[in-house]
């Protein structure tokens, strides 16, 4: 997994409320059984017209936001369906990070797992942002070992992780190799379980 | 000793052993497999040279992209081959059984979990998808996670978590005749909305729950999601035991007399402490309609869509007017004003054999408005049979419904049943984002007897007031 420890790049402002994955990545886009190459066609029923043509209202369309690598978008981010695709599709449009006011818990976790970071700043920081971005200044530095985001002194926010987020993201980590390493705990966990009332009786 | 919640004792039970950072890892007794989540966890095994850890408690359907018309065997639409091909072939490698397109088990995979009598009380339960959370009916902890979260289940047959917080929801009084576990829990999601669990596991608890079916009960866990919880479950009782007992993989002789016995201590001590507290009176609950484009967008069918200026801010004003807009509606029209064109009865929401039933009972002797086009997609195939024994799939084409075979169907469009653009649907599914059922397409979600009655009326009627021929 590619690691996060400090990134800087462009902001592009989605701010809508309980954006579902349904509309981050389409189900025709989920029968591939690749890992990548989602990329075109996240957000594809709000990005393209029917004729395939890229939406000139849809915020990710706008010429600023071209090579946007920071997503701002609004509360309950990712709710609905479990559907990695959608983190896929994100990764592979070339966002690092998101910022919210909050984030669906599936959504979040999957996140997690692709070296995607979630940001959730309180909904005054993100009206902040959001006139940043209005005023043209959407440029943002994201320090995942310092907690905190900021621009030049123009804005500066800390946010809170879960340590353990932190650290498979700082580190880039592989988790399951990680937990194959409790093999031995494992196993005896299961020793213990095998009189359990809960059994598959095949 | 600390009184503990449910949620509490079957955490405690799974907790293998500390993680790194305040996470736990947590044993995982039964994990459910399906063709779209699941192929890059398999290449991910593959690449590593890893193994399944625990193929005996692995179990695999295919469900989401499958046609349910037609000689199944042969798919006409070649991506959804390629992926239904790659679940044959990851089962077959790693040793994983597969319930397939031409087994009697076949189904989606939240209906046939709980038949197969795989899902029981106090499990820990996994699957690539959202609505696993209706395994909790039957008191396991049962959650939908990501492909990344699947490979390391396959590989370890663990998960690493951080513990949720809890939220106990009562439902007192007695919910009133025609009122359903769909209008249940779509008046939870209105009040509550839906992020309104985020981080929550929810145990549903009340007289009103007692009262459920399991399959009801099924029902009212499954869409847990909805409202943003983690997952929900509901405390086992006779109920559930009487559901259970002779179920193919359930314990069975001695073995079964041990489990009642322990899982009749699966539940929430008296005082035990939750994050947060919910209070619904079920006797106020009506028949549910959805107006929007999220589950918290809902109505009692004698209420009416809302207008926008009477958002509470202006970002709820703008997803209302967004809502009506994609929705094609009126602010102030009536729910039982509003024509529908579809009507889909399916799902892993209400496709089971009691809410196959209850639409039967409205349809017979009725025939479906000639504007509608009706589809009922039973749950799985054991559903089906079940239903064609009691003569039901008569009731339904006789009335001019289409018969299918089961699958998640339109409930996500992935194969060929869809909502054309514009098109509106009565549908017994869980979610009605733009586009789920198709670009374009509008969903109204409701129960399976408000979804039959809107298919004979051609628009949304109260089932309350019903003429039954029966």
């Amino acid at each position: 997994m590619q690691s996060f420890t400090v990134h800087t790049g462009i902001v592009a402002a989605l701010p809508r409320d309980n954006v579902d994955t349904d509309q981050i990545i389409p189900k025709q886009f989920l029968k591939r059984i690749e890992r990548t190459g989602y990329g075109d066609v996240l957000f594809f029923d709000w990005r393209y017209d029917r004729d395939g043509k890229p939406e000139p209202g849809f915020p990710l369309n706008a010429p600023q936001y071209s090579d946007a690598t920071i997503l701002l978008a609004g509360k309950n981010f990712g709710c609905g369906s479990s559907r990695e695709h959608a983190v896929w599709a994100l990764r592979d449009y070339g966002f690092r990070a998101i910022i919210a006011p909050s984030f669906a818990d599936i959504f979040a976790n999957n996140c997690v797992k692709n070296g995607v970071l979630t940001v959730v700043l309180p909904p005054a920081e993100i009206a902040q942002l959001l006139s940043r971005d209005a005023a043209g200044l959407n440029r943002l530095k994201i320090d995942l070992e310092q907690c905190q985001v900021s621009w030049n002194g123009g804005f500066q926010a800390r946010f809170e992780i879960d340590p353990f987020s932190r650290t498979c993201l700082l580190e880039g980590l592989d988790e399951i190799g990680a937990t194959l390493k409790r093999e031995a705990e494992i196993a005896k966990y299961e020793r213990r379980r095998r009189n359990a009332p809960a059994q598959i009786s095949n | 000793m600390i009184a503990r919640t449910l949620f509490d004792k079957i955490w405690d039970r799974h907790v293998v052993c500390k993680g790194p950072e305040g996470s736990s890892i947590l044993y995982i007794d039964l994990h459910l497999v399906h063709e779209v989540t699941s192929p890059q966890a398999f290449e991910g095994l593959r690449q590593a040279k890893r193994k399944v850890r625990r193929p005996d408690l692995t179990f695999a359907t295919l469900d989401h992209n499958i046609p349910t018309t037609g000689n199944r065997m042969v798919l006409e639409d070649a991506l959804a081959r390629t992926q239904v091909e790659a679940l044959r072939k990851n089962c077959r490698e790693f040793g994983v059984p597969l319930f397939d397109l031409d087994a009697p088990e076949q189904g989606i995979v939240h209906v046939i979990g709980p038949e197969l009598g795989l899902t029981q009380p106090e499990m820990t339960i996994v699957c690539g998808d959202s609505h696993t959370s209706t395994h909790g009916a039957f008191g396991a902890l049962a959650f939908g996670i990501g492909t990344s979260e699947v490979e390391h289940v396959l590989a370890t047959q663990c998960l690493v978590q951080k513990k949720p917080k809890s939220m106990l929801v009562r439902f007192t009084g007695a919910a009133g005749s025609g009122v359903t576990a769909k209008d249940m829990i779509l008046a939870l999601i209105a009040q509550i909305g839906i992020d309104g669990a985020t981080g929550h596991v929810i145990e549903y608890a009340g007289e009103a729950i007692r009262a459920l079916s399991m399959e009801a009960r099924m029902t009212v866990c499954n869409m847990s999601i909805e409202g943003g919880a983690r997952t929900g479950m509901i405390a086992p009782d006779q109920t559930t035991f009487a559901y259970l007992k002779g179920r193919r993989f359930a314990p069975q002789g001695e073995a079964w007399e041990r489990a009642m016995k322990q899982w009749a201590t699966l539940k929430s001590d008296p005082g035990a402490k939750f994050d947060a507290t919910v209070d619904i009176n079920a006797a106020q609950i009506a028949p549910f309609v959805t107006w929007g484009t999220n589950p918290g967008m809902a109505a009692p069918v004698t209420g009416e869509v809302p207008d926008p200026d009477g958002g509470a801010n202006d970002s709820e004003r703008s997803s209302i007017a967004r809502a009506l807009e994609y929705m094609g509606l009126n602010p102030h029209t009536r729910i039982e004003d509003i024509a529908v064109d579809r009507v889909f009865i399916g799902s892993c929401t209400n496709a089971r054999l009691e809410d196959i039933r209850s639409a039967a009972r409205v349809v017979k002797g009725y025939k479906i408005s000639r504007s509608v086009q009706g589809m009922i997609v039973p749950g799985s195939q054991q559903v089906k049979r079940a239903a064609e024994k009691e003569g039901l799939h008569r009731i339904f084409t006789e009335a001019g419904f289409e018969w299918r075979e089961s699958g998640c169907s339109m409930c996500l469009g992935m194969n060929a049943d869809r909502l054309k653009p514009g098109e509106r649907c009565a549908s017994t599914s869980n979610r009605n984002f733009e586009g789920r059922q198709g670009a374009g397409g509008r969903t109204h979600l409701v129960s399976p007897a408000m979804a039959a009655a809107a298919a004979v009326a051609g628009r949304f009627v109260d089932v309350r007031n019903w003429h039954y021929k029966d």
